[in-house]
């Protein structure tokens, strides 16, 4: 696997290009263009960028009246101010007004590493998930990145979008389809499958590699949409592994662990379980990296997770 | 439309805001008597939209970012024809479109609002559009008083003003009155006017119970060419019934049958005088 680019580059070239061509495209930033990659956007397009300042609240609401005149209008801010201040703008406004704004969280997660708890956002997927009428993706590398991005054109409802700053490795091969909700698999194994959402799927390819070394049968899926959950694909691994492990750079509570946890129970299915995220505990201060290998969303600490639930489900 | 029409249709605006609220037990009365005169004019005197146009991209708008004076948008609605006054018999009822606040699932309601500071930032995303279009539609906003302490009103003003929004108008229902009493005892407005002025909005004040000053105000549109405009509409809470005016209880307080009786009353001697007067002058 090749290191590509970060999936906020792959975001702010791939709406440039789709805009260029299309003028009903309009990006609305709050102090953010920088950070959102999107200064080239601006300077191409002066028309196209709206700027509201750092005003979260107000750049969820102005997105919302300028999606109800029809436009494909792309709300981009970091995604730990935007999910919460924006909160009840994204519920009201946005969702359950019918607006189909994309809500674009940039350097999401832990990206922002040391600049602490108030650039994190690790309650997004929760939050929004029990926000009914508003979809989410997270893509794990630049071609999923491009894949949302183009789907979110003619996506007809309200839509959460959020990806990290790093670069990120390429994880599938360039003619792999991209369909908002329906799962990847990049490789499939009896023994212990990962799935894994956005940043944190690389670790769990990478650990699935080192478990295939040692004669694991390990795979992994890219469960890059959160809602709506692709279902089919996750149920048909959960009843083919014995050990399944979810991973995302979100709080353990509320995203794709508990999700996949309710499908088990709801449909007895009892595979040796455990979801890997950031715990409910005050944060270690660190990089993103350093965060991701401290909590465990890391190649070496995910395989030796793998190794003690097979062993352990093997000895019952 | 003449004045004295639009007299005739505010008593009766009133008297449907009265039987729905009394009809479903429940509803923001002193709130939606006292903006019932600003929607009235709005209506049938100012803005291009109706039942006909409600789909035409060049419509104007109005968002009501007080939500909570619903019934009074719903009065006015209903006679204009967007839907059946029978409809609003359903007011709060199970299953009804028809609830406490507005939602786009009512034929001629814009957005969805309820939940304060939030109607100004979508009627700017809204007037922003229209800009970036080249289309002529003019967006209007009412806020409530009490709503002003939303910091997010303040946001989208600034928003508005930055990008030199003329065809935007922000009215305030400024009855001085919220939930827990006087706006200057609960989070003090004023100096109101100053504050918006240094917003960059022109500001016009107006008594927005006053048919004639409220059609007179909106004639002057826009108060500034470059700048958004701004009606601090004076009115009372409550207006139009005597025990109900400028009195806090009155907030979301449903009429017994004794109060219920006695406003009706009042309505139909208004009535009669202004269709006494009217005859008086012919």
């Amino acid at each position: 696997m090749d290191i590509g680019k970060a999936n906020l580059d792959v975001f702010a070239e791939t709406l440039l290009e789709l805009a260029q061509n299309d003028p009903n495209i309009v990006v609305v930033t709050s102090d953010s263009r920088g950070s959102g990659k999107l200064v080239p956007f601006g300077q191409a397009l002066p028309q196209q960028l709206i700027e509201v300042g750092i005003a979260e609240q107000n750049l969820i609401g102005i997105a919302a009246g300028l999606a109800s005149t029809g436009k494909k209008v792309f709300a981009v801010s970091p995604a730990c101010f935007l999910t919460a201040r924006g909160l009840e703008q994204i519920k009201n406004d946005v969702a359950y007004s019918d607006n189909p704004v994309r809500v674009v969280g940039i350097s999401a997660g832990v990206s922002y590493g040391a600049l602490g708890t108030t650039h994190h956002s690790l309650h997004d997927y929760a939050a929004l998930r029990a926000v009914n009428n508003i979809d989410i993706v997270a893509p794990a590398d630049n071609l999923e990145t491009r894949g949302v991005i183009r789907a979110a054109m003619t996506y007809p409802t309200p839509l959460y979008i959020r990806f990290g700053k790093r670069a990120m490795l390429n994880l599938h091969a360039p003619d792999t389809p991209f369909e908002i909700g329906r799962a990847i698999t990049i490789c499939e194994g009896h023994d212990v499958t990962f799935v894994a959402i956005g940043e944190a799927v690389s670790p769990a390819v990478l650990a699935a590699d080192q478990l295939k070394e040692m004669g694991i049968a390990a795979g992994v899926i890219s469960m890059h949409t959160l809602k709506p959950f692709d279902e089919a694909t996750f149920l048909k691994a959960a009843a083919s592994t014995r050990v399944l492990i979810t991973v995302e750079e979100h709080s353990i509570y509320g995203g794709l662990g508990e999700r996949c946890a309710s499908l088990l129970m709801t449909h007895r299915l009892f595979p040796a379980f455990k979801i890997v995220g950031f715990p409910d505990e005050h944060m270690v201060n660190g990089s993103q990296t350093e965060l991701f290998i401290h909590y465990g969303i890391a190649p070496d600490t995910l395989a030796a997770a793998a190794r003690l639930l097979l062993k352990h489900e093997s000895s019952l | 439309m003449q004045t004295h029409d639009l007299k005739l249709k505010s008593i009766h605006y009133r008297r449907t805001v009265l039987e729905i609220i009394k009809g479903s037990s429940a509803g923001h009365t002193g709130g939606s008597l006292s903006c019932v005169d600003i929607l009235n004019v709005l209506y049938n005197d100012v803005m291009n939209v109706s039942p006909d146009n409600f789909r035409d991209p060049d419509r104007d708008r109005y968002i009501q970012s007080k939500g909570h004076s619903v019934e009074a948008l719903y009065a006015v609605l209903a006679e204009r024809g967007f839907f059946p006054r029978a409809d609003l018999d359903t007011l709060n009822q199970y299953r009804s479109h028809y609830i406490g606040h507005p939602t786009r699932s009512v034929n001629g309601i814009e957005q969805n609002t309820g939940a304060l500071g939030h109607g100004l930032s979508i009627a700017v995303g809204t007037a922003l559009a229209a800009k970036l279009d080249g289309r002529a539609y003019r967006v209007f906003t009412l806020l409530g008083d009490g709503e002003l302490a939303e910091g997010s009103s303040w946001e989208a003003s600034m928003t508005a003003a930055h990008y030199k929004l003329d065809n935007l108008t922000v009215i305030i229902d400024r009855n001085r009155l919220q939930i827990t009493g006087g706006t200057e005892d609960v989070n003090a407005l004023e100096p109101l006017r100053a504050k918006f002025e240094a917003f960059g909005y022109a500001v016009w004040e107006c008594d927005g119970n006053d048919i004639d000053d409220l059609k007179q105000t909106f004639e002057r549109l826009p108060f500034a060419v470059g700048k958004p405009s701004l009606i601090i509409a004076n009115t009372v809470k409550g207006k139009g019934i005597s025990f109900m005016e400028d009195t806090v209880k009155w907030h979301h307080r449903v009429p017994t049958d004794d109060e219920y009786t006695t406003a009706l009353a009042e309505l139909a001697d208004a009535d009669a005088e202004l269709n006494g007067v009217a005859r008086g002058h012919r």
